[in-house]
């Protein structure tokens, strides 16, 4: 089947399997910040916004995106390295296969969410683990950049 | 991982119900995390995008809420919030994360009587009924009692009531299963006392609830009351907690949960 979508300010015309999953699509097409690394719904690494909202890639049918905009992080490069720096500077990045995925959560918490408190951050973003780091410094980026105490 | 030969949008239910009981491994498409986790071979699969069953509104004294909605806008529309003491979003808000909420659908989550299910612990200490498309209108209960039939849930119907209410779950980390949940609710001297994730699913503890409509609310008559809970109904055991353990947790957050709805103010 053939889609049409926008993906990062795009319009592009896809051919899709009926089973197709969006993160094997946007992978295939070379959006390779979209990572894959749970079978099971829960590791927030696929999370891209499909009209403005955050969703896991790895478990929407592609064509059920036609007619949508998409937007992965390659579709973000400033806002994304602003908040990147600063986890790096907080020591919250290690191996950052997570970053993607985070880093996209956290401009959709941005997006929705105003001066929100420590609890109402770590709620929203409990659907995106790290191995790596312990969370702790992520907090602490994440405060910085949304200039919260 | 499921597989899916066609893809249909149906116009109207009707033929959405048509081609769901065309063939047995034709299949209503959610939001499709339950199903992707699966190996159903699935012939068509239906897609209800073109039905408009995404909504939350208010009609005819009834809160209606449309199959395809997702879980995080039930968690985060106004008139759930106010009513009920905002159960139904409390209820959800546990589930995995946003991203996934925004995913998956209120109606799946219902018509998949799932022995887990927040939702419908919660759902199921308000006036709420279940509308199916062969089967019609029916309470929730007795939608849950009856036989997994391939039907098409379209909404859900929840009476709209000053009824005061509370959400209890208890989870080993954040965003797994319940090991097991609570709600109750309580609509002029009413009570109602659910409890889920037994592992099976949720059942009313009709027993406990009584007690409570009988006699002044004293801590000695909720402690009675929870005992009662965890008394009449079964526990099972599963890699989550043993059957011993969960009686011993309903005993606890059935207390609390009362006690909660003791304190409520009505909305
Ligand atoms: C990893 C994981 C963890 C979860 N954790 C929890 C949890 O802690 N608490 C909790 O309450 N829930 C939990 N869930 C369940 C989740 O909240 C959803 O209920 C579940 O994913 C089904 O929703 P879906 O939209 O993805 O349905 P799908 O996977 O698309 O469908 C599930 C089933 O419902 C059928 N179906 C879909 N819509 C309809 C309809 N309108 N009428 C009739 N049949 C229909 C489908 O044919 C399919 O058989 C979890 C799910 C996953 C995958
Ligand atoms: S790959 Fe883990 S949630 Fe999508
Ligand atoms: S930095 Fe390695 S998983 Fe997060």
């Amino acid at each position: 089947m053939q889609i049409k979508l926008t993906i990062n300010d795009k319009a592009v015309k896809w051919d899709v399997a009926n089973d197709e999953l969006l993160a094997d699509t946007l992978r295939s097409h070379g959006l390779l910040s979209v990572k894959k690394a749970c079978d099971t719904s829960c590791c927030g690494l696929c999370t891209i916004w499909i009209d403005g909202k955050s969703m896991l890639s790895c478990s929407i049918l592609s064509v059920r995106v036609h007619g949508k905009k998409i937007t992965t992080i390659e579709g973000l490069p400033q806002e994304a390295e602003e908040f990147a720096r600063i986890l790096s500077a907080e020591g919250a990045e290690q191996c950052g296969f997570c970053s993607p995925g985070f880093i996209m959560s956290v401009l959709a918490m941005k997006n929705e969410l105003v001066n929100p408190t420590e609890e109402e951050i770590i709620h929203y973003l409990t659907g995106n683990l790290c191995r790596c780091t312990g969370y702790m410094g992520q907090l602490r980026a994440i405060k910085t950049y949304l200039g919260v105490a | 991982m499921f597989t899916i030969t066609d893809l249909v949008q149906p116009e109207n239910l009707a033929e959405a119900y048509q081609i769901l009981t065309d063939k047995r491994n034709n299949t209503i498409l959610g939001g499709c995390a339950f199903l992707k986790m699966g190996k159903k071979q699935i012939n068509k699969g239906i897609d209800l995008t073109k039905l408009n069953l995404n909504y939350i509104r208010e009609q005819d004294g009834f809160i209606v809420i449309g199959a395809m909605t997702s879980l995080r806008e039930l968690e985060t529309h106004p008139l759930l919030k106010e009513n009920y003491n905002g159960i139904l979003p409390k209820s959800v808000r546990d589930i995995i994360g946003v991203q996934f909420r925004n995913g998956v659908t209120v109606g799946a989550s219902i018509y998949s009587k799932y022995g887990f299910s927040d939702l419908i612990t919660a759902m199921l200490c308000l006036d709420t009924e279940v509308e199916l498309f062969k089967g019609g209108r029916m309470s929730l209960a007795d939608f849950l009692a009856r036989p997994l039939e391939k039907d098409l849930l379209v909404r859900l119907w929840i009476q709209k009531t000053v009824r005061q209410a509370t959400y209890l779950s208890f989870r080993s980390s954040a965003s797994d299963y319940a090991v097991l949940n609570v709600a109750v609710s309580k609509l002029d001297n009413h009570w109602t006392i659910v409890v889920g994730a037994r592992p099976s699913k949720a059942d009313i503890a009709f027993g406990a609830s009584e007690m409570l409509e009988q006699e002044e609310l004293t801590l000695e008559r909720i402690e009675e009351a929870a005992q009662r809970a965890s008394e009449e109904l079964s526990f099972g055991t599963n890699t989550r907690g043993t059957a011993v353990y969960r009686k011993a947790l309903c005993k606890t957050l059935v207390k609390r949960g009362i006690m909660e709805v003791a304190a409520c103010k009505s909305n």
